[in-house]
């Protein structure tokens, strides 16, 4: 009797507060109590009589996130009446309030009956109030699904939970979806400010869905604009994302023309081993990244491998130049077929070393991940980190050639070496010492493609021709032309991809190069012819 | 003065033709009788002598024979530009490759109905591309006289254009080997495309016929031999008829000092364009012959790498000497035919010693070891 009185009472508390608030028209947040927390009342007016409609209309709009378990089993037809409410939980009867086992068994209780109207209701309201979710990736799953099926009237809820929303990504989403539902509001400012939103999200499928079914011409003028608008701005976060890509070609270009534009530019050594410098570096690169896997200072392996691919790549120039280049001077065919030479034999120490299959090498935690300008334009960590490196290396390299004592004496003999030895420069150390530094760059720049690609036996063969190229366009002993010329190569090469395809684009700069060297043998740059080509 | 390029260069140069023999009487003998010996002993020891006895050929030494044989011509055109104009190719497979893939072009319009698609006239590879007619460089490829033209048209007129732009801007040294590498890696890369129209990386394969004659037959493999070898006889012969003339003499004296020839009221750019040309046709016969005793062409043979062996086959044999680049491509297609398939990670290190080796310690190359002693 008593608990029947207080049943009653509650009922009627119940009517008030729901009755109120669909009233007020003004959504409530959860903890408001009223239908904002789930009790046997509500249950009641949910599973039997006049009012079960109401009672989820009421739910939605308290935003009642613990419903949505009791309303997903009466949609999937799992809600049970007895003593109390019940849940088939997979075969056990639970009480839809506590969650404890029942007693009973699925024969002697009642399934909860549902039509279709009704069965509407409960969608529209699970969709709803999945946005109130505690489980984020449900939250953006319900935002994104009412994305699909945008009525306008559920713009209170989402409105709401977007004031609510802490989650950056499902804010986004939620935004989005604001948008998308005003957008098929009847009001006109309404659709107005969403086109202006969908604009600023450069959402332009939503966009151009919606011209079907705008009606009113100002807002359709606003439609128009706003589609043009979101085309050019996809458009030039196209061309931006083209020049970035050309950018970090032409740094990748740059990192391996760097050494050439020593050894080749000043001392007019033509290296055809140049490339598997590069791959030294990269091998060096891997081996300490391999020696500090699992350490805690994992992260911070590039300072050790940088000294590292220098040194290795270096010490390999060193022998280079002692045992071929050096007997070779003055005689660049000869050069050039004996360094030649001196690639198939690291190539295949290498392959014999470490195998012939590409070994991996695992970037630093800092550097996976990007910076999105646009949804569809991210600039990786690691090319942005490669772009600036060449530009250090890029400094390191002028402030070595125009700063130091070692710069000074190396343009002393490449310009005159008799007289340079006359004046007691010690010119075969000199050579040593700059062909060493030279191949010490394209180590580093090994250093860097570990980070962006595969590292294998062949890693350098591919450069060969691109870093010659480079340094014969910049001009021969122009370092800024190195770098205009790399800058050049790299940004045309990926502005023409996209209606050349890739091959073509190349095939097209090397032609270009080929054309163009014709007409300027010296190069971009030149100030002075070098001896090779008097 | 030219410092560079007179150090580089070799200081045996030829003496004038005197009188009416080419060749001095040993090395006669000898080239007569390496001649003789692969066009009369080989086919008689390959189709003559049952397989059952030692002395038989067997259709893989044929076969090897034949493609070194091509490779020798090869070296030979390399050795005219580089030993006597000075002029450093590494483009030169491009020219042997395109040759071939105007063979190639002919060889795969016989197959005929034979293929997998059995198109009568579209090759497998475009049935399989779906495509439904022969591109427009393709049209009178099933004519052999056709394609045979264009073996020796390809090669020479892109020879021409692009030396005609060199030589007129006056590139030489590195920068002219550099921008033939440039040049041959262009051309690998567009043959590698599926849409330039000549098989993409597969290249083409699987001849049936030459001529009506099947290619696997040992009467036409002794055939492209006799053919290869005698191809390698005139050019060796005309090569060397070519270095003794007048002409030849100025190519020699454009090899040592360039601007001299030029204060001496000679244009070098038509002696070099001349015989840049003549090589590179000569390339494009040799790529010919080549693609039907092995039976494939692919762009890999365009591949910088493959350009630098033949400058490297010559300068083992000798440069500037003709019967040494005959020698080298022997020695290193040899050693190459051996080494990959016996020891086949030492045939880099092999490789990459003689070109170090070579050059450092052998300037005239194995030949002027053995004729260290004065030319013969």
């Amino acid at each position: 009797m008593l608990s029947g009185e207080l049943r009653r009472a509650s009922l009627l508390l119940l009517a008030l507060t729901a009755g109120s608030t669909i009233r007020a028209g003004e959504p409530q947040p959860p903890a408001s109590g009223g239908a904002g927390v789930l009790d046997a009342p509500i249950l009641d007016r949910l599973v039997r009589g006049d009012s079960r409609q109401e009672t989820i209309s009421a739910l939605v709009a308290a935003g009642n996130v613990q419903a949505l378990p009791v309303l997903r089993a009466l949609l999937e037809g799992n809600l049970y009446l007895g003593e109390t409410v019940l849940i088939d939980d997979g075969g056990t009867l639970r009480d839809a309030l506590t969650g404890a086992p029942a007693a009973v068994t699925v024969d002697q209780v009642e399934k909860v009956p549902i039509n279709n109207r009704l069965r509407r209701a409960l969608e529209g309201a699970i969709a709803t109030l999945s946005l109130f979710s505690a489980v984020p990736a449900e939250r953006l799953a319900a935002a994104r699904g009412l994305q699909e099926d945008p009525s306008p009237d559920r713009l209170p809820a989402v409105e709401r939970a977007l004031r609510q929303e802490t989650d950056p990504k499902v804010k986004e989403a939620l935004r989005g979806t604001a948008a998308m539902l005003a957008l098929n509001s009847p009001d006109r400012e309404q659709r107005l400010g969403a086109i202006e939103e969908l604009r600023k999200a450069h959402a332009k499928r939503q966009l151009v869905q919606h011209l079907a079914a705008e009606h009113d011409p100002e807002v359709l003028g606003a439609l128009r604009q706003a589609i043009a608008s979101v085309d050019r701005a996809l458009h030039r976060a196209a061309l931006v994302g083209l020049v970035f890509s050309g950018l970090s070609l032409a740094s990748i270009l740059l990192l391996a023309a760097l050494g050439l534009s020593i050894t080749f530019g000043l001392m007019g050594v033509i290296n055809m081993a140049h490339g598997e410098l590069l791959m030294v570096g990269a091998y060096a690169t891997w081996l300490v990244q391999a020696a500090f896997r699992g350490s805690r200072f994992f992260d911070w392996y590039l300072a050790a491998a940088l000294p590292a691919s220098f040194l290795a790549a270096a010490l390999m120039g060193a022998l280079l130049e002692v045992t071929v280049v050096r007997k070779l001077y003055g005689r660049p065919l000869e050069t050039l077929l004996a360094t030649w030479g001196a690639s198939l034999l690291i190539i295949q120490a290498v392959r014999v070393a470490f195998g012939a299959q590409n070994v991996e090498v695992a970037n630093p935690s800092w550097m996976s991940g990007g910076v999105a300008l646009l949804p569809d334009l991210v600039l990786p960590w690691n090319r942005i980190t490669i772009l600036l490196f060449s530009a250090g290396v890029l400094v390191f390299v002028w402030a070595l050639l125009s700063r130091t004592r070692l710069g000074l004496l190396v343009n002393a003999v490449t310009q005159n070496r008799q007289r340079a030895a006359a004046l007691g420069v010690a010119t075969p150390r000199i050579d040593l010492l700059a062909f060493a530094v030279g191949s010490g760059i394209a180590g580093l720049g090994g250093c860097a493609l570990s980070q962006i690609g595969n590292v294998g036996p062949e890693l350098g063969q591919g450069f060969i021709v691109d870093s010659f190229m480079v340094v014969v366009l910049g001009g021969v002993g122009q370092l800024a032309g190195t770098a205009i010329a790399a800058t050049t190569l790299g940004v045309v090469n990926k502005l023409l991809e996209p209606w050349a395809g890739a091959v073509l684009a190349k095939i097209a700069v090397l032609a270009f190069v080929i054309l163009f060297i014709q007409r300027r043998p010296q190069g971009l740059f030149a100030l002075r012819a070098r001896a090779l080509e008097e | 003065m030219n410092a560079a390029s007179v150090a580089m260069a070799p200081t045996y140069a030829e003496s004038p033709r005197t009188g009416g023999s080419l060749f001095p009487r040993k090395v006669w003998v000898l080239v007569l009788g390496i001649y003789g010996f692969l066009v009369i002993a080989v086919p008689v020891l390959h189709l003559v002598v049952p397989a059952t006895s030692p002395l038989h050929l067997s259709d893989y030494a044929v076969t090897l024979t034949g493609k070194i044989l091509c490779y020798a011509t090869v070296a030979l055109a390399m050795d005219l530009v580089w030993g006597y104009a000075g002029i450093l190719s590494l483009g030169h497979g491009l020219f042997f490759a395109l040759g071939g893939y105007a063979m190639g072009m002919y060889l795969m319009r016989a197959i005929g109905r034979d293929g997998v698609y059995g198109d009568p006239i579209l090759p497998d590879f475009m049935v399989f591309l779906d495509w439904k007619e022969l591109p427009w460089y393709w049209h009178g490829s099933e004519h052999f006289l056709h394609q045979a033209l264009l073996v020796v048209l390809a090669p020479a007129l892109l020879a021409f254009v692009f030396g005609w732009f060199a030589f007129r801007s006056r590139i030489r040294g590195v920068y002219f080997s550099i921008i033939t590498q440039a040049l041959t890696y262009a051309f690998m890369l567009l043959f590698f495309r599926n849409q330039t129209g000549f098989g993409g990386n597969n290249g083409f394969t699987d001849f049936k016929r030459i001529l009506g004659f099947p290619l696997a037959s040992p009467r036409v493999r002794v055939a492209l031999l006799v053919l290869s070898a005698t191809l390698l006889f005139s050019v060796l012969v005309a090569c060397r008829a070519l270095v003794l003339s007048k002409l030849g003499r100025v190519l020699s004296a454009i090899r040592d000092a360039e601007d001299r020839v030029r204060f001496c009221g000679y244009d070098p750019v038509g002696f070099k364009l001349f015989v840049w040309t003549l090589s590179a046709a000569i390339c494009g016969i040799a790529g010919a012959l080549y693609v039907p005793q092995v039976g494939i062409i692919n762009p890999s043979e365009m591949s910088p790498a493959n350009s630098v062996e033949i400058a490297i086959a010559v300068a083992v044999g000798g440069r500037g000497t003709l019967l040494g680049p005959i020698l080298g491509a022997g020695l290193l297609h040899g050693a190459k035919s051996f080494l990959t398939v016996a020891f086949p990670e030492l045939w880099l290190f092999v490789l990459g010693l003689s070109f170090i080796v070579v050059t450092r310690w052998l300037p005239r190359g194995v030949l002027g070891l053995l004729w260290r002693e004065g030319k013969p």
